[in-house]
């Protein structure tokens, strides 16, 4: 342990820990820009100097470790003119268009500067720049412009997602932070999952907004209006109404969404219920017939199109379900359209996403499987917030409703795909039912909850005996015991994560039969498109909450779903039938690598 | 006393490896080889040299704390980045005694335990890149490089490494990321490159100076070096005298040497009358006509509020406009800078924007308090060298020269007529 002065305050902290770190201990939270608990250390912004006995010079707090007797100050009127200057310096080249920008109330830098007390810019506007945003991307914008160079977009994308489509391009008052040759977010790797607007301490990253035209479709006399809401939107939209975070919101959210104006009110958890009723087949399927395996899931597109760029050789792996909104979208303009009789294409189809891949997802030409576009416009959470703060709709206060039916209906398997290891959870309940014809007493699979960045897990599938014998089954099989299958499963979030996995199955030494990628770390919960900040505090919590729904739902496994149910009794025949495989499933395309 | 330019100054000296062994070339890698790496970094720490790029570190702690570690491979790399504007003495090194510094880099590589090594040459030193390029071949075919060094069990070899232009990379964590393959951009230290340098490995960065220094006090003893000169930082230096003097050029002088002496004895005085001297390049405080008694090595200079550098002592007379100057030694720093931390991205930015104002006649009596307090945070918060010490010779100038400065905000003139007012 080392012991150090902060503030005339005796602080121990073992060694490796730096001032910043030590200076919590003692409620100081030094102000700072480039620094992010979850990234590595970057040491640029300089906003977090403090003054160290016996320096000649300021040092940042984030950089530089303690040592023992080191006397600290965080707050003198050396340091507080250091910072002041650093972010005046931030601001004089910053657009001052904070009236009009999207994060107006919730931008570091604009607080940054109220908190040091910054109410005069003396630097006058010598150099503007007039930077192209990069609007290639059907998710993501990037306005070079709005950007203070702290990195954190970079390193989220490269330490967190291993994706690294971004870095520094030019030198010095040049600088900026571009993609490959300035080719645009949309031409190279990027998955848009979006943890680098999270990650964004301004502007300069944002949602490609579809809000007018949610609107105009809302106010459109000839157009079915129906919206679906993504299980974590529930559980955290309230915090973009100032409530605690990781409410739980479900029928506010319903209601709030009906002031709106949408014709139906929906939940893309009945379109989770479907997938797994797919995907559990689909699974039994593959083991019985000696499919490719592992299988991987695949609702997150941002992972899809991971793979897609970067392991195209293991596209085989990856389940050929739709994702849940993509499920819900075909079923919506093709079973509900015909149920209520209206054409697919005068039905509008809205989803309330944690997500900015989903805006990218919707728009792929194989997802148009109802002979229109499946679904039309795609909302993060935010954005829904946005929208129901414009109408002006009392949040908090507001009664609680119910979804609409049928495709309102849902189970408590649903809820938790919203949870990293949701999916594979609702799965193995369904799973395990229809290979063992039992019933599972005890739904809750613990040991792939939490937020450990990958979990596995290996679960007995009593009776299971597939067709072949254990001589015939070849390596990445499970393996028949005279109790039934031994089914081992992984689960793993953040696409660094998801890497580790990727690398063992292209290596042929993946031990598991069915694994769950998430792109963002924490699942859904933790998406592009949630409530800023998102930390893994504020992760947790949101998870559980989704994992209360779900124990507080009278049904809680997929296949028990009575909607669902119907569905495949009036339309879809059974899970994998023709009709499943041309509405449900889906194929993916080998994309390059720059 | 000679000890760098020994060689270079004799008359018809050609710089091959034919001439430099007729002028003992490579005994003191024999001496080195043939003793123990103690014993050749206890005279390097007895002869108290100090690095001559500008930081001034004691060279024989660097090499052995490299020694200490036990991480390996380790690593040597010459920084022939010359890029400090009025600095040219590594360059006439290089280019005239380009063995001297293979010899010195094959001695420290022994001593700390490294087998390779690396020059970093400034991008546009194509002639001396071409030069070190045949002495290295040279020195490899006889024995000098390479395996098993004069019999030895000693393996060292070198590689030639150009830069791209960016004089950052003349700082050395800069220069350790470039010559990985990454924009040179400074890290954060600690940790030091003799613990995690190139490829996170142990590395001895020193300057072609500083590099030069080591042969001849492998062989006449640490001792010997620490009586020349100034007792405190004791040896020679090479001067780079340019500017308003009638003999400019490179001149290797004890460290006692006062900068009055340098002028006038050695450059054969002012071309005109003096109004100031950079004794260390654009990173360093003019010294005025008052201030010519200060000797020319880090303590004295650092005492008289300016600093030594790399040497680069640039005169100036009074046909120069001290505003003018302070603008494009902020355009320098502003063009140079790697842009990574906000103090000197967007500090050298906004001192350059307010003197471009200010020659034009915009500017305000204020903004010279702005500059001074730019010039202090700067100081305080750059990451490197580079932007703490880009706007000393600004703040100098507006400390020494108040009236010019006023004269060009508040009565709107130049009195030299050279700032487009």
């Amino acid at each position: 342990m080392i012991t150090l002065i902060i503030d005339n305050q005796k602080v121990e902290v073992p060694e490796g820990t730096t001032i910043f770190e030590a200076a919590k201990k003692v409620n100081i939270n030094i102000p700072h820009l480039c620094y992010h608990e979850a990234l590595s250390i970057y040491g640029a912004c300089r906003v977090c100097v403090v003054e160290i006995e016996k320096r000649p010079r300021l040092e940042p707090s984030c950089a530089t470790l303690v040592e023992e007797g080191m006397v600290v100050r965080t707050n003198t009127a050396r340091v507080r003119r250091a910072r002041r200057m650093l972010v005046e310096l931030l601001l004089a080249n910053h657009p001052e268009d904070c009236f009009t920008c999207e994060r107006n109330q919730i931008c570091e830098l604009r607080k940054l500067a109220y908190d040091l007390g910054i109410r005069e810019l003396r630097f006058k506007k010598g150099r503007k720049y007039h930077y192209e945003q990069d609007i290639s991307s059907p998710a993501i914008i990037r306005d070079p412009n709005k950007c203070i160079q702290c990195g954190r977009c970079i390193r989220v994308c490269s330490e967190i997602q291993s994706v690294g489509v971004i870095d520094f391009v030019n030198r010095g008052g040049k600088t900026q932070v571009l993609t490959f040759f300035n080719k645009g977010l949309n031409n190279v790797e990027c998955t848009t999952c979006g943890q680098c607007i999270l990650a964004c301490p301004t502007g300069a990253l944002r949602e490609k907004t579809v809000v007018d035209e949610v609107w105009e479709a809302i106010s459109d006399p000839k157009k079915f209006v129906v919206v679906q809401t993504a299980p974590a939107v529930r559980a955290a939209i309230g915090e973009e109404f100032a409530m605690p975070a990781g409410s739980l919101v479900t029928g506010k959210m319903a209601a709030a969404l009906r002031r709106l104006g949408f014709d139906k009110v929906f939940d893309t958890q009945f379109g989770a219920d479907l997938t797994i009723m797919e995907e559990a087949h689909e699974l039994i399927e593959r083991i019985k017939n000696k499919g490719v395996l592992p299988m991987i899931t695949s609702c997150s597109p941002g992972w899809i199109k991971y793979i897609e760029h970067f392991f195209p050789k293991c596209l085989e792996h990856i389940s050929s379900c739709k994702s849940p909104q993509q499920m819900f979208g075909a079923i919506a303009k093709t079973y509900y359209a015909k149920k209520i009789g209206v054409k697919p294409k005068d039905i509008y189809v809205v989803s309330i996403m944690p997500c900015t891949a989903k805006k990218f997802e919707a728009q792929r030409p194989e997802m148009r499987d109802s002979g229109v576009q499946d679904v039309d416009a795609v909302l993060t959470t935010r954005e829904a917030a946005r929208m129901i703060k414009e109408a002006g709709v009392d949040f908090i206060n507001l009664e609680d409703e119910d979804f609409d039916e049928p495709l309102g209906i849902s189970t408590g398997a649903a809820v938790i795909f919203g949870a990293t290891g949701g999916v594979m959870e609702a799965a193995l309940r369904t799973a395990y039912e229809i290979v063992t014809g039992k019933t599972l007493e005890r739904v809750e699979f613990e040991q792939v909850r939490g937020m450990q960045g990958i979990k596995q897990a290996e679960i007995n599938l009593e009776g299971f005996n597939p067709v072949r014998s254990n001589s015939e089954a070849t390596s990445g099989s499970p393996a028949g015991t005279p109790n039934g299958v031994n089914l081992k499963v992984a689960v793993a979030h953040g696409l660094s994560n998801a890497r580790i996995l990727l690398e063992e199955i292209q290596k042929g030494t993946s031990p598991y039969h069915f694994i769950e990628i998430m792109a963002c770390p924490g699942g859904c919960l933790g998406g592009g498109g949630q409530p800023m900040p998102t930390n893994e505090e504020i992760r947790k919590k949101r998870a559980a909450s989704l994992y209360l729904e779900d124990r507080n739902k009278p049904i809680r496994k997929s296949h028990q779903n009575p909607a669902i149910i119907a569905l495949y009794e009036e339309f879809l025949g059974k899970p994998l039938s023709e009709k499943s495989h041309h509405l449900l499933h889906t194929t993916y395309t080998k994309r390059e690598r720059y | 006393m000679k000890i760098v330019l020994k060689n270079i100054e004799k008359q018809g000296y050609k710089g091959d490896l034919e001439s430099y062994l007729k002028e003992g070339g490579y005994q003191a890698l024999k001496k080195a080889v043939s003793s123990s790496s103690e014993e050749i970094i206890s005279e390097i720490k007895s002869s108290k040299l100090v690095g001559r790029g500008g930081a001034a570190f004691p060279t024989g702690l660097k090499w052995e704390s490299a020694q200490k570690s036990k991480e390996f491979p380790k690593y040597v790399v010459c920084n022939a980045d010359e890029g400090e504007p009025g600095t040219f003495k590594d360059r006439l090194i290089l280019e005239k005694d380009p063995h001297l510094i293979i010899e010195a880099m094959a001695i420290c590589g022994f001593s700390i335990g490294a087998e390779e090594g690396f020059v970093y040459l400034r991008g546009e030193y194509f002639k001396g890149y071409e030069i070190l390029k045949r002495a290295v071949q040279e020195a490899e075919e006889k024995n000098f490089l390479g395996k098993n060094i004069l019999g030895s069990k000693f393996s060292f070899k070198i590689d030639l490494y150009r830069g791209a232009g960016a004089y950052v990379c003349g700082e050395e964590t800069a220069l350790l990321d470039s010559l990985e393959g990454r924009k040179g951009q400074s890290r954060v230290k600690p940790p030091f490159p003799t613990f995690v340098g190139f490829k996170t490995k142990p590395t001895v960065l020193n300057n072609v100076e500083t590099f030069a220094n080591i042969p001849a006090i492998i062989l006449k003893g640490g001792e010997w070096f620490s009586k020349i000169g100034c007792p405190d930082s004791p040896g020679t230096k090479l001067y780079c005298l340019s500017g308003d003097i009638n003999k400019p050029g490179v001149y290797e002088l004890p460290t006692s040497i006062a900068l009055k002496e340098l002028l006038e004895r050695y450059g054969g005085g002012i071309r005109g009358k003096l109004k100031a001297v950079l004794p260390g390049g654009v990173s360093s405080n003019l010294l005025t006509d008052k201030e010519l008694n200060v000797a020319l090595n880090y303590p004295s200079l650092q005492k008289a509020g300016s600093m030594l550098g790399s040497g680069a002592v640039i005169v100036i007379n009074n046909s120069h406009c001290i505003v003018d100057l302070a603008k494009r030694c902020a355009e320098f720093f502003d063009y140079e800078s790697c842009g990574k931390c906000t103090p000197c991205r967007e500090g050298t930015k906004r001192a350059r924007e307010i003197l471009v104002s200010i020659t034009k006649g915009e500017g305000d009596l204020s903004d010279l308090e702005l500059l001074k307090e730019l010039q202090e945070v700067l100081y305080d918060t750059s990451r490197c060298g580079l932007g703490q010490a880009a706007l000393n010779a600004v703040r100098s100038a507006i400390e020494k020269f108040p009236v010019e400065f006023e004269e060009h905000i508040s009565k709107k003139k130049c009195r030299l007529g050279i700032c487009p007012i």
